[in-house]
């Protein structure tokens, strides 16, 4: 198992990641891949709750009960999400309007839940905290690759801006819904094939 | 009344937890190898859904929002409310979860494992934000929780049934598992886009 920081926060950028590998965290945070700027948003907010929640779980670890780790976790967890979701109101109003519940179901992201159990749990806050940044930005990529291509299939723009000519007459599909699950297929089919990590049927 | 009843058959089929928001999707994909555990897994969360919503429902209007009837003029605690949706779904799951085993032993022996898992199901915790964030009263509420958990049952067992059918085709080694299911998530979720229109609502 890697121990240095850069491998901890390396692994789960691709051999390892956590959407396509771990089959993570799927849940709340497809439909904010319309737009890259959401996108964008929604990582920043990931990464900051699963460093910060490994990190002071990991520095608690000693004084959690067994029994009631679960609600524990759920609570630092879910204070910290309100802490993100408060900032956003404050700073970004029109984005937190924009991601409206999703940000709040990052409390339910299986993540931020299973690092906590899986890595922060046992190890020390210095690693932990890398475990969390490295799992956060593993996420981010997927979610940053997902929106560029829906972006710029659907509306023929990149954050906004028009990249390809007005003649481009938008691709329906990648806006709505399906699109998401079909891109992320093809992603994964890729890195498997690249990986040659396949799966039993 | 249709008021309610269009809430509920746009939740199943329109407004589709997972085909439409993607909520739910780890126990989706785990989970929906076999047609008998998407099954008792659907139908966890249509119990859990149908009575978590409308009684979170009941705790944001009476307890947190601003002007509830239980708070001093001016106080606004709207803030907790995750907190307190959370804590909600965990102890009803556990409520659930004991008052079946003492009444329904039959039920709670097919509900198995999944009743407990569904405490982290996000499209349970979703339910509860999008009747905040709709404004849903008690009844409609109740319409929704139940609605969204039969979509939920609904594309479950569809996609169940299909991977099933799936053992027996040659998939290229890469996308095998969670990529064709994802394709496959993808098509269906396609097939219900179709069903967008519908309103029982006469204009």
């Amino acid at each position: 198992m890697a121990k240095n920081p850069k491998d901890i926060v390396l692994d789960p950028l691709s051999d390892n990641n956590p959407i396509t590998v771990q089959m993570l965290g799927i849940c709340s945070a497809l439909a904010v891949t319309a737009q890259l700027n959401t996108a964008f948003i929604m990582s920043i907010a990931v990464i900051l709750v699963v460093a910060a929640s490994n990190t002071i779980i990991s520095l608690m670890r000693n004084h959690i009960p067994p029994k009631i780790r679960m609600i524990v976790e759920m609570v630092v967890i879910a204070t910290l999400v309100i802490t993100v979701d408060q900032l956003l109101k404050a700073f970004a109003f029109e984005a937190s309007k924009q991601l409206s519940v999703f940000v709040g179901l990052i409390i339910t992201n299986c993540i931020v839940m299973g690092r906590a159990e899986a890595f922060a749990m046992q190890n020390p806050p210095k690693e932990a905290f890398f475990d969390g940044l490295g799992n956060g930005l593993g996420y981010s990529a997927i979610l940053i690759i997902v929106a560029a291509f829906r972006e710029f299939l659907g509306a023929g723009a990149l954050f906004g801006f028009q990249v390809l000519p007005e003649s481009y007459p938008g691709n329906g599909l990648m806006v709505i819904a399906p699109g998401a699950f079909v891109v992320i297929g093809l992603i994964i089919w890729l890195q498997r094939t690249v990986t040659k990590k396949y799966e039993e049927a | 009344m249709t008021h309610l009843i269009d809430i509920f058959v746009r939740a199943i089929f329109v407004n589709n937890m997972i085909l439409a928001y993607f909520l739910g999707m780890c126990s989706f994909l785990a989970l929906s190898k076999k047609v008998d555990t998407a099954f008792g897994l659907g139908l966890a969360v249509v119990f859990v859904l149908g009575i978590t919503t409308p009684l979170n429902n009941l705790i944001f209007n009476g307890l947190l929002r601003e002007g509830a009837a239980l708070l001093p003029a001016g106080v606004d605690l709207s803030f907790l409310n995750f907190l307190c949706f959370i804590a909600v779904i965990a102890s009803t799951v556990q409520l659930v979860e004991m008052l079946l085993d003492r009444f329904f032993p039959p039920l709670y022996n097919s509900l198995g494992i999944f009743l407990p898992l569904i405490t982290v199901n996000c499209s349970i915790l979703g339910g509860s934000l999008f009747m905040v964030e709709r404004d849903y009263n008690f009844a409609e509420s109740a319409a929704f929780g139940f609605g969204s958990g039969m979509g939920f049952f609904l594309a479950i067992v569809a996609l169940a049934g299909i991977r099933h059918k799936l053992r027996y085709s040659n998939i290229p080694p890469g996308l095998r598992g969670l990529g064709i299911t994802f394709i496959l998530t993808g098509l269906m979720a396609l097939g219900f886009q179709t069903f967008s229109s519908v309103s029982l609502q006469v204009p």
